[in-house]
């Protein structure tokens, strides 16, 4: 299982890997673009008193990965608690039931994206949380998701999504395109697929979670279980040695009896 | 050396092209483009389409469903919704998407979803062409 899981992170690592060029290149065409537009800003990009949020909650379908959804639960509850009223939207089973269990409402849901998630498959829940927001249902969305550090260190964390926060220009980095349509209709479009991808990203980044917390579970319970047979075995000896020296002194004391009698 | 433009088409899961060009064809929301080495820097949204990359002779052909062309003087990038390499194009599925749209047009719709056959049409119509022109050229 401990092997089994470290392959699978690897994979998983290759493909968060692999988006990143997009997000990248995403994030600085959005910041030049955000620059550049004038008149009446995006909705995505205007903050409004928030009377009412929404959480995308990011955690794996399956468990056997130590605290990893627990501790993503905790700092959903902690969001939760702290604020306005929250609906969630989930992406991954664990989160699902232990807030279905919980009743706080869950306005939409999917699971089983599997090791190979793909855009299409988490693409519901992004409309769902999309539209809830353009339809003034909410005023802010927020998405929880556990980062993966390093595979000691799988850091649960939260971040808004919209109002979108612009990514900062880097230093000489301004280009001046030209804009075909108008600024504001590029921009329009670029908002909600920039949103799409960090979504993606932070799936991407939780499944890595996921198989690092499960091989350092895996590893704990091989080491676990080693102990344990290291102790038995200890025991095994011992019991064996003391039930020989106990049959070895009754066979000289009945021999002695004999002897005697 | 001549100039050469460096062409990257990425989706958001993962990179499906990176190379030189001389020439690349993209279908932007205005209309059609041709970019040429020392092109003035552009953002367009990209229409269902192909893109097609022209190196030395070669030319190779993307589908796109969408996304954003970016244009510096010497770089090409395809942020594309989904790019697939015409070689990849399934066919078969490409007949069975635009025949599912079609019929779904013919139903009376609301305007969403209408505007989402009409997309889901003209994604497969795309793909189905660029199938096409590759298979005559092979001929």
């Amino acid at each position: 299982m401990q092997a089994v899981a470290a392959s699978k992170l690897r994979r998983v690592q290759i493909r968060a890997e692999a988006a990143r060029p997009y997000a990248d290149r995403m994030a600085e065409v959005l910041t030049e673009v955000a620059s550049r537009t004038t008149g009446s800003p995006h909705p995505f990009l205007t903050e409004r008193p928030i009377k009412k949020r929404l959480l995308i909650l990011v955690t794996a379908d399956r468990g056997l990965a130590g605290g990893l959804n627990v501790n993503a639960i905790r700092v959903a509850l902690t969001y939760i608690r702290q604020g306005e009223e929250t609906v969630l939207d989930t992406i991954g089973r664990k989160g699902r039931d232990y807030f279905r269990r919980l009743g706080v409402p869950i306005i939409a849901e999917v699971s089983q994206t599997g090791d190979r998630p793909e855009l299409k498959d988490i693409l519901p829940a992004v409309t769902v949380a999309r539209d809830e927001y353009l339809k003034g249902n909410v005023d802010q969305v927020a998405l929880v998701h556990t980062h993966f550090a390093s595979i000691s260190r799988l850091v649960p964390s939260v971040s808004i999504l919209i109002p979108v926060q612009v990514p900062e220009r880097k230093e000489g980095l301004r280009v001046g395109y030209l804009y075909e349509p108008e600024p504001e209709e590029v921009l329009a479009r670029l908002l909600p697929r920039y949103v799409e991808a960090q979504v993606y990203a932070a799936v991407l980044d939780n499944l890595a979670s996921f198989y690092a917390a499960q091989t350092v579970a895996m590893r704990n319970a091989t080491d676990n279980a080693g102990e344990l047979i290291d102790d038995l075995t200890m025991l095994r000896n011992k019991v064996r040695q003391a039930t020989i020296t106990k049959e070895l002194s009754e066979i000289v004391g009945g021999a002695e009896a004999l002897a005697a009698g | 050396m001549a100039d050469k433009l460096h062409v990257d088409i990425v989706t958001v899961e993962g990179r499906r092209f990176k190379g030189d060009a001389d020439f690349v064809v993209a279908p932007g929301s205005e209309g059609e483009l041709g970019v040429l080495p020392r092109h003035i820097p552009l953002l367009t949204p990209l229409a269902p389409g192909s893109v097609k990359v022209r190196n030395d002779g070669e030319e190779q052909f993307f589908f796109v469903s969408g996304g954003f062309l970016e244009v510096r003087p010497d770089q090409v990038t395809v942020l594309a919704d989904s790019a697939e390499r015409a070689d990849d194009i399934d066919e078969a599925r490409a007949e069975e998407a635009r025949r599912r749209a079609e019929s779904l047009l013919q139903q009376k719709l609301s305007d969403a979803d209408q505007a989402a056959a009409t997309t889901a049409l003209a994604r497969a119509e795309a793909r189905l062409r660029l199938a096409e022109l590759r298979r005559r050229r092979r001929v």
